[in-house]
């Protein structure tokens, strides 16, 4: 894990994929190397401050069809820290708004001779349409309910820095499950990691189906407290839901906000992740997100580390040279 | 004018019963007679159409085609849809009023039979709006329709989600013996929607449509046809839950009836995986169990007929996002194939019910003087290759559109010729086999 062993040419030859898309159809090898990768230049970057200038002399786009401060901002950051050159391009200062086609809108910047385009999307599968299109590298960088497999990652990672193997621990994501795509994220990945995952919310924001895929489903959050080494406090996602899940936002943090009194009564060890942007009050209250066990400010950090390594893995001139199709 | 002889093939007429290697003779447009050339007085025979190892049907009839014509040419017009269905095998559609402006008028209704008698392809039977300007508040004027022409109505790409006017629908349709055709669907249940609503709708992040979507309304309509004694057609039924209501309204005796599409008993909702557009269509590609149940009723005789819900796009509007694209998907040049490879060849129904299901059925719902090779018949007759194998090449199609998910697929069996009143008006140019 030497630090010198980062650089433009020296992407693992098991890494075979232009594309970032998606957790659901990455192996657990492919995962447990995105995450060493972040590991990797965490710790050549000092913890991320540093520069380092893998990507000297590539452009990177980030091509937001929805509003997003920090994942984009983290994108951007990372690119240029490790040299890249950043264009932020949004869907409403753009000539979507006059009518383009989103791909036509892509092409027209890949045709500017960009390394890589790091999508978000309101539509599930956009990023996927994309990649089909583009001969350039595509992020996905949150597709409606669907993905956003940095997120996932960073918040795996997050809790790997602190517990070592995830094998075996228990990961409750709690809140909006079914607007969710930070939820679907860190279900892929932690399930094929080995943790033991359980969902937990109303009914009508957690379906039963979800059992499916192996894992726990429970609408009781005290019932699951005392079980779980890890919560992951999803937001509510009004923007995407049709009708009302719940009655008022005060019934909802009756029942799900984690607050002192579920602290009390959960693992003393037990360590609170939120996605962000964090509504205090509704999913976890401020002194639970300001506690001790709280990684919130840990997972902004490592949203730049997996960043990182997630660019240079699909950006780097050898993923150039990689076969279009893969993704 | 000319008398036409098919010669040798396997005459299948479910409305005489026929199943048979025989000729079938045609004079001045219509059938003389299915039987022996040689023992027939057909005077002087003009051509001759061998017709071995072909199956030679009363012409196919499509009672569920958007033509898109008019006001949206971009995506079809009645010229270049006739063709597609005569490419298809099909003699005979019934177009879906959905236009813009909706088939709710008179002049509309002469619109449209001018324009089809123009493009001289196929029969274009017209399907009008229930309700004025297809808004589903008051009845459209469905005596003044029926005077026009109008076969059925219907308010198809909406449901009439107002009970109480589906009610007066029913019994004011019945003065004339029209069938309503049926889009099933609660709107509030798939507000949003773009796929069936399951394990693969959320693992996708995508709105679903839930069966019970479909379900529920199948159940009020049956209910009000019922107590109305109208006549119920349920369009593109594509649950399980609704080929089981309407299994059980048939055993009580009711008048409904029901159609069945291709795409809905070969394709299932994984097929959205890759989030291509061309898989999204209303009702939804639904899962294994209902592409089963679908079939099952095919086979018993629960789901009527087969009709394609031909729904043309231009390219543009299906390169779109998920959530933006129109849903629908082209039916007619793919419809037989479909049928073939999936139901006739795995022996799940036998030939006569595949012709019963598209075209001797279709042609009883909708009362029309066709679906049959009796002596004095309209000569509308499709001959079908059920061995050929073909290779989907939506390029080549007749529709303007080629919104076509089977794209590059490989096909069992396909129409080689279709004569419409006598006159062989599509013949397969070369046959492409694979």
């Amino acid at each position: 894990m030497a630090t010198a062993s980062i650089d433009r040419d020296s992407v693992p030859a098991h890494w075979t994929h232009r594309h970032l898309l998606d957790l659901e159809r990455l192996t657990p090898g492919e995962i447990t190397l995105l995450l060493d990768t972040a590991a990797r230049f965490k710790e050549a970057t000092d913890g991320c401050r540093q520069k380092l200038a893998v990507l000297a002399g590539t452009t990177i786009v980030t091509l937001f069809f929805e509003n997003s401060t920090r994942t984009r901002t983290s994108f951007s950051l990372a690119a240029r820290r490790l040299g890249a050159d950043v264009i932020d391009f949004s869907a409403s200062s753009s000539s979507l708004s006059k009518g383009e086609s989103f791909i036509d809108t892509a092409r027209n910047l890949e045709a500017m001779g960009v390394s890589a385009v790091v999508v978000r999307h309101r539509t599930p599968g956009t990023p996927h349409l994309l990649a089909q299109h583009l001969s350039v590298g595509v992020i996905n960088a949150g597709d409606g309910p669907h993905e956003h497999p940095t997120q996932g990652l960073l918040d795996i990672f997050s809790i790997r820095e602190r517990v070592g193997d995830l094998a075996g621990v228990t990961v409750g994501l709690v809140g909006d499950i079914a607007h969710s795509r930070t939820a679907r994220s860190n279900l892929w990945g932690l399930v094929k990691l080995g943790a033991r995952v359980i969902l937990c919310g109303p009914p009508t924001l957690v379906s039963e189906r979800w059992r499916e895929l192996g894992v726990e489903v429970s609408h009781d959050l005290d019932e699951i407290l005392p079980r779980c080494d890890v919560l992951n406090l999803l937001r509510i996602q009004f923007e995407r839901q049709n009708t009302r899940p719940f009655p008022s936002v005060r019934e909802y943090a009756h029942l799900y906000a984690m607050n002192r009194d579920r602290l009390k009564r959960a693992k003393k060890d037990l360590l609170i992740l939120a996605p962000g942007p964090i509504n205090r009050g509704v999913e976890v209250t401020a002194e639970v997100a300001d506690c001790p066990q709280s990684l919130i400010l840990d997972q902004v950090t490592n949203g730049l580390a997996v960043r990182m390594g997630v660019l240079w893995l699909t950006c780097g001139p050898r993923a150039a040279a990689l076969p279009g199709g893969s993704s | 004018m000319a008398s036409l002889v098919i010669r040798g093939g396997r005459v299948i007429d479910p409305s005489q019963g026929i199943d048979r290697i025989d000729d079938v003779l045609v004079r001045d447009g219509q059938v003389v007679a299915v039987g022996r050339s040689g023992t027939q007085p057909v005077g002087r025979v003009d051509e001759t159409i061998d017709a071995s190892g072909l199956i030679v049907t009363p012409g196919l009839i499509d009672m569920h085609v958007h033509l898109r014509e008019p006001g949206r040419e971009e995506d079809e017009t009645i010229e270049t849809g006739t063709r597609a269905a005569l490419a298809g095998g099909f003699t005979s559609v019934a177009c879906i009023p959905n236009t813009e402006p909706p088939i709710d008028s008179q002049a509309a209704v002469e619109f449209i039979h001018q324009k089809a008698a123009r493009a001289d392809t196929c029969n274009v039977f017209v399907v009008a709006c229930a309700s004025k300007n297809r808004e589903g508040k008051e009845l459209a004027e469905i005596g003044q329709l029926v005077e026009a022409g109008a076969v059925a109505f219907s308010d198809d790409g909406s449901p009439v989600a107002d009970a109480e006017l589906m009610r007066r629908i029913f019994e004011y349709c019945r003065m004339f013996d029209k069938p309503f055709l049926a889009h099933e669907e609660v709107l509030e249940l798939t507000a949003g929607g773009v796929m069936h609503e399951g394990l693969v709708s959320m693992v996708l992040g995508l709105n679903g449509m839930p069966a019970a979507g479909e379900e529920v309304m199948i159940g009020r309509d049956i209910a009000l046809a019922e107590v109305t004694g109208g006549r119920l057609h349920v369009m593109h039924v594509s649950t399980a839950g609704g080929v089981a209501l309407i299994r059980a309204a048939k055993a009580r005796g009711g008048r409904v009836t029901a159609e069945a599409c291709p795409h809905h008993f070969t394709l299932t909702d994984e097929s959205l995986r890759g989030f291509d557009a061309n898989f999204k269509m209303s009702p939804p590609l639904r899962t294994a169990a209902d592409v089963e149940a679908i079939i099952e009723g095919l086979i018993d005789g629960t789901i009527d007929c087969i009709a394609t819900d031909h729904a043309p796009h231009a390219l543009e509007k299906k390169m779109l996002e998920l959530d933006r694209a129109p849903f629908g998907i082209l039916g007619l040049e793919t419809a037989v194939g479909l049928a073939v490879t999936r139901l006739v060849e795995p022996g799940r129904i036998g030939w006569p019910r595949l012709v019963e299901a598209m075209s001797t059925r279709p042609a009883e719902i909708l009362g029309i003087n066709r679906g049959s090779l009796r002596p004095g018949a309209v000569a509308d007759i499709t001959l079908i290759d059920p061995a050929m194998s073909w290779r989907v090449d939506a390029a080549r199609f007749a529709s303007k559109s080629v919104n076509s998910p089977f794209h590059g697929w490989t096909l069992q069996g396909r129409a080689v010729a279709t004569i419409v009143g006598g006159r062989v008006k599509y013949r397969l140019a070369e046959p492409a086999a694979v």
